[in-house]
């Protein structure tokens, strides 16, 4: 009857989505009277899940490098063997991709972009975002076995006292039909998922050349770096960093824009960030309506010297 | 090939979203529909795959008759036919369970579902579809070639992307990156003028329930007035991000 969650590592080390969800299923456990259990794969050290209230971990490690089949249905076994009525996952790519196919396997209710703990468990309700953050919906999940799909940096992390017992598990695997051939991956930088701040560049920055300072204060910030929906329609900047509606969501603690003049189709994409920054040098631009602290300037005036107060910030309070 | 490519009726992006009776439901007064901007770049993909490989492309909606003209706008801009599964879309899991019908009946090699929709955001009909009719799937989609049965499939992942490799059948959740934005379709009038005698086909929807409800919406509370420092205080930027928002 334990709450199970899929807790996503990469490299052996717990992404900070995976602490959030163990922490978001610990919510749910304690409203429902019942356990953690934290399914891993290939995981060597999961001590540090106990932390978020993780009572138990199933760690998979004969299903190898990532396969949203082989993974959902290895999942799903998992799920069986505890009884679970709920599941939480995170909003992470690899998550969004096996949970529709984990619902199936369990005929199991899914509501994704869930947003804070149930609202009740009897019925079984969450909030989620809707019409890509302009609204929240209260769903009901009304089905035995009910997978919810944690939105990202939307619940935090919450430590706990406990210790997560640690058991093999080896489910049987599903067999796939997709074959990796290639990653392009940039491992040294925050992903935007990942990422508390996110620093991002629109149009307004003229060209590809002018990204060295904004990448300067992503880096003293340990921040992502993102761009609007022109620049990489212009191949200024990869596909990958684009945030917006049809780009990546965004839902950091931080969120600086440089010289993005806020469509609302960008803004739909990272209304979700707790605290927002818009650096423009025109006062009418409409992201400074939904922007929480404002600088109007001239963006190569301003950045610098932000990096250099933050710099100077950091060393004061390192 | 036989392409199926699944079209969402979704509110446009600029529209006002308000709630009626008692905020249950979409109030869609005076709200413009458009296809679904995910659906759009599989479509426009499609289009390529019809023009340069000889693919027929059909497009399905599952929804009330509010929706074909979202679908005849989908076969002004060049598919072939449109099937409309004649029921209101109540979630997810229930609009998959729909949609498999009509893959199975249709014998599809590839469908194109976009990844999520822009009202909903559900992001599950690809995924749950493919796990239904077990074929192959691959989200999150932004390249897509096909050979023969074999088809090269780019997915966005996070902080990078993936190159996979597999076979149709195949179901793909699309995105932005299929095709870029510049190479999306405005119908012209002569697609428009044919579209008017493509065949729109209605179908009765299979006894399917929807595994979740909505119960009600809500809207965020209203945003604060903006704080605005000056370019040359900019040491009040860092120290309000430092104690008053507490974000760095």
């Amino acid at each position: 009857m334990s709450v199970l969650v899929y807790t996503e590592s990469e490299q052996g080390k717990f992404k900070k989505a995976a602490l959030e969800v163990a922490s978001y299923a610990k919510a749910v456990a304690t409203q429902m009277g019942t356990t953690v259990t934290a399914v891993t794969f290939n995981t060597s050290d999961a001590s540090e899940l106990g932390k978020y209230g993780v009572d138990k971990v199933l760690n998979i490690a004969n299903a190898e490098n990532f396969d949203a089949k082989v993974y959902a249905d290895a999942i799903k076994q998992a799920a069986e063997k505890e009884a679970a009525k709920v599941i939480v996952v995170s909003s992470t790519a690899d998550s969004k991709y096996l949970a529709p196919l984990l619902a199936v396997g369990l005929n199991a209710g899914y509501a994704t972009n869930v947003v804070e703990a149930p609202v009740s468990t009897s019925p079984f309700a969450v909030k989620r975002t809707a019409f890509t953050n302009k609204a929240f919906n209260i769903t009901e999940i009304n089905t035995d076995v009910k997978i919810v799909g944690l939105s990202s940096n939307a619940f935090g992390l919450v430590e706990n006292s406990g210790a997560a017992a640690v058991e093999e598990f080896s489910p049987s695997l599903a067999t796939s039909n997709i074959a990796v051939q290639s990653v392009d991956k940039a491992t040294d930088k925050v992903s935007i998922a990942d990422a508390d701040i996110v620093v991002s560049g629109g149009r307004g920055l003229k060209g590809p050349e002018n990204w060295g300072m904004i990448e300067e204060l992503a880096e003293v910030l340990g921040a992502a770096t993102a761009c609007s929906k022109p620049v990489s329609d212009l191949g200024w900047r990869p596909h990958s960093e684009h945030v917006g509606q049809t780009g990546k969501p965004v839902a950091s603690n931080l969120y600086i824009a440089v010289g993005i003049s806020g469509a609302i189709q960008h803004l739909a994409g990272v209304n979700a960030s707790k605290v927002k920054v818009v650096i423009n040098s025109d006062p009418e631009a409409p992201f400074f309506k939904a922007a929480d602290y404002g600088v109007v300037g001239d963006a190569f005036e301003v950045v610098p010297q932000l990096i250099e107060k933050l710099k100077e910030f950091k060393a004061q309070n390192a | 090939m036989k392409i199926l490519v699944c079209i969402s009726h979704v509110p446009d992006t600029t529209s006002k979203i308000n709630f009626t009776e008692d905020d249950t439901k979409f109030d869609a007064n005076g709200v413009q529909f458009v296809i679904n901007p995910n659906d759009e770049f599989g479509l426009t993909r499609a289009m390529w795959f019809k023009e340069k490989q000889g693919a027929s492309v059909d497009v399905v909606n599952v929804g009330g008759a509010e929706t074909e003209p979202t679908l005849r706008k989908a076969l002004a801009i060049g598919a072939d036919t449109a099937i409309r599964v004649n029921t209101a879309a109540t979630d997810g899991f229930a609009v998959a369970k729909q949609l498999t019908k009509v893959v199975q009946d249709g014998g599809y090699d590839l469908v194109i579902a976009g990844r999520e929709s822009i009202d909903y955001n559900g992001g599950m009909v690809p995924g749950m579809l493919a796990a239904l009719t077990d074929a192959n799937f691959v989200n999150n989609c932004i390249g897509l070639d096909i050979e023969g049965a074999n088809a090269t499939v780019t997915r966005e992942i996070d902080g990078g992307k993936e190159t996979v490799s597999t076979t149709l059948p195949l179901i793909v959740g699309g995105q932005k990156g299929l095709v870029e934005e510049s190479d999306l379709r405005i119908p012209n009038m002569r697609g428009i003028m044919m579209a008017r005698k493509k065949p729109l086909t209605v179908v009765d929807p299979v006894d399917a329930t929807a595994e979740t409800a909505s119960v009600k919406f809500e809207k965020p509370a209203p945003k604060g007035a903006v704080k605005l420092v000056a370019a040359d205080n900019l040491d009040e930027l860092v120290s309000l991000l430092h104690n008053e928002a507490k974000v760095i």
